[in-house]
């Protein structure tokens, strides 16, 4: 198993932002059908470390490596490659709100992948199917609740067939009663072999799902390892007592 | 009823006219939309010499009075050995001027679209060409269509302007049969009349074209 390449790896990865260093140098390799979970205090590069494994930002310094080719972050043809190779979800949902869910789904294999409108109107019913919302291909992004959005940016994002998938938050701005839909899509995402990078607060997932946990603070991995590791019982890890915190402040 | 010959001979002038002033104002409309996208995209996303281009070009047309754009339109370009007809001097005129009317409220329109909307297109492999094609300028247009449509119906009022660089639509042809008979009141009424008709109609298709084009979330229908 450990001689296995991994999916992604990523190296010494560093950005700034006005002069305010986000990302202070992070490692790591996910292996494909790994689930790695991010958490974290806020500001801790979380976000930033997603959206640099896509490039939606560009980062300053440091390797990416993904299905064993060198990203070459300066070539644009290779950047809109690989972000269809790797998936995202956002905490906004970031649905085209000038279009139906079928048509949120169907854009990018049109244009992108070229599919005929049959095909990806087919695609897009079978994926809309997956996330439970096969009634409501119609709709637009308004006419939909938070959870509903998210579960349509997923089928959106899964579509295009990533490699991986990265989600940012996906159950954050979500009102309560509505991450429970959410995060069984994502369960059943990880039950079919989903590779996945996940950053969250939401407890029952870093525990059920992650098989490696990164603990980000000021830019760097301050901790990690598998849930066992950092979670287990009289273990007196920073993942710990972080989530030990958020349990608190939820009542869990 | 038989009509005076004064109001046989106004109708048939001004009626005239009103297929001039039409002739006018379709092209004027339509191209001053496209160039208000085209220089609007510029505006809102070039980089720094495009974008000022835009801003020169809308600084301009916005910045000086659309008399004086004509006149040098048709009485100044033949000094550099370009001739235009009365017509396409006023057609020019008006889709520059029109254009970059345009072009503001469509940039405001662009400006206005949440980061989050690239975010998901260039996350799922769009290029930026075609995320503003695909994503941007369709929920622009739609936040725009308001203020495209006011700039329309202050077309359809200049459009009179055509008269000055000698190309005679509902205005010239009135002012023509005002002099003739010096009945100024009943003339101007009557041209006012037409231009309210010529408005109501704009009104109209545009009230049509907002419903064509409404989404749940752009809007009430």
């Amino acid at each position: 198993m450990t001689t296995r390449q991994p999916l992604l790896k990523v190296a010494a990865l560093r950005k700034t932002f006005d002069n305010n260093p986000i990302l202070k140098g992070v490692s790591f390799e996910l292996h494909k059908g790994g689930i790695i979970v991010l958490i974290g205090p806020s500001g801790g590069g979380k976000s930033t470390l997603l959206q640099c494994i896509n490039c939606l930002t560009i980062p300053d310094g440091g390797e990416i490596e993904f299905d064993r080719q060198r990203l070459d972050i300066h070539s644009r043809p290779a950047l809109y490659q690989h972000r269809q190779d790797v998936g995202m979800i956002f905490q906004e949902f970031n649905l085209f709100d000038h279009l139906s869910a079928r048509d949120n789904i169907t854009i990018a294999l049109r244009k992108i992948k070229k599919l005929p409108r049959r095909e990806a109107d087919e695609r897009a019913r079978l994926e809309l199917e997956q996330v439970g919302l096969a009634d409501k291909a119609e709709l637009y992004p308004a006419q939909l609740s938070g959870g509903q959005k998210q579960r349509v940016a997923i089928a959106r994002a899964l579509a295009m067939d990533p490699k991986v998938l990265l989600l940012d938050e996906p159950t954050s701005a979500l009102d309560p009663e509505l991450i429970g839909e959410v995060i069984n899509v994502i369960k059943e995402l990880a039950a079919k072999g989903m590779t996945m990078i996940m950053a969250t607060h939401q407890i029952s997932l870093i525990a059920t799902l992650a098989d490696h946990i990164l603990f980000m603070e000021d830019g760097r991995i301050a901790e990690q390892g598998s849930p066992a590791e950092l979670l287990g019982a009289g273990c007196a890890s920073k993942t710990q007592g972080f989530c030990d915190r958020l349990n608190q402040l939820s009542g869990e | 009823m038989e009509l005076s010959p004064f109001y046989q001979e106004l109708f048939e002038s001004l009626n005239r006219g009103l297929l001039m002033s039409v002739a006018l104002i379709i092209p004027s409309a339509l191209g001053g939309i496209l160039i208000g996208i085209f220089a609007g995209c510029l505006r809102a996303f070039g980089n720094g010499l495009v974008r000022t281009l835009g801003n020169t070009y809308a600084a301009i047309f916005r910045g000086t009075p659309l008399v004086v754009q004509l006149f040098i339109l048709y009485f100044g370009l033949p000094n550099l050995g370009l001739y235009l007809s009365p017509y396409a001097a006023a057609v020019t005129g008006f889709i520059l001027c029109s254009g970059a009317y345009q072009s503001e409220y469509i940039r405001g329109a662009l400006l206005s679209i949440k980061r989050g909307q690239y975010h998901g297109a260039q996350a799922l492999g769009f290029t930026t060409l075609q995320t503003i094609f695909w994503i941007i300028i369709p929920q622009a247009i739609r936040r725009a269509i308001h203020g495209c449509g006011n700039e329309i119906i202050y077309l359809i009022k200049y459009s009179s302007l055509a008269y000055i660089v000698t190309c005679l639509e509902l205005t010239g042809e009135g002012k023509t049969i005002a002099t003739e008979y010096f009945r100024f009141t009943e003339v101007f009424t009557i041209i006012g009349l037409y231009y309210l008709a010529l408005v109501s109609c704009a009104v109209l298709i545009l009230k049509k074209i907002e419903q064509r084009l409404y989404i749940p979330g752009f809007g009430h229908k």
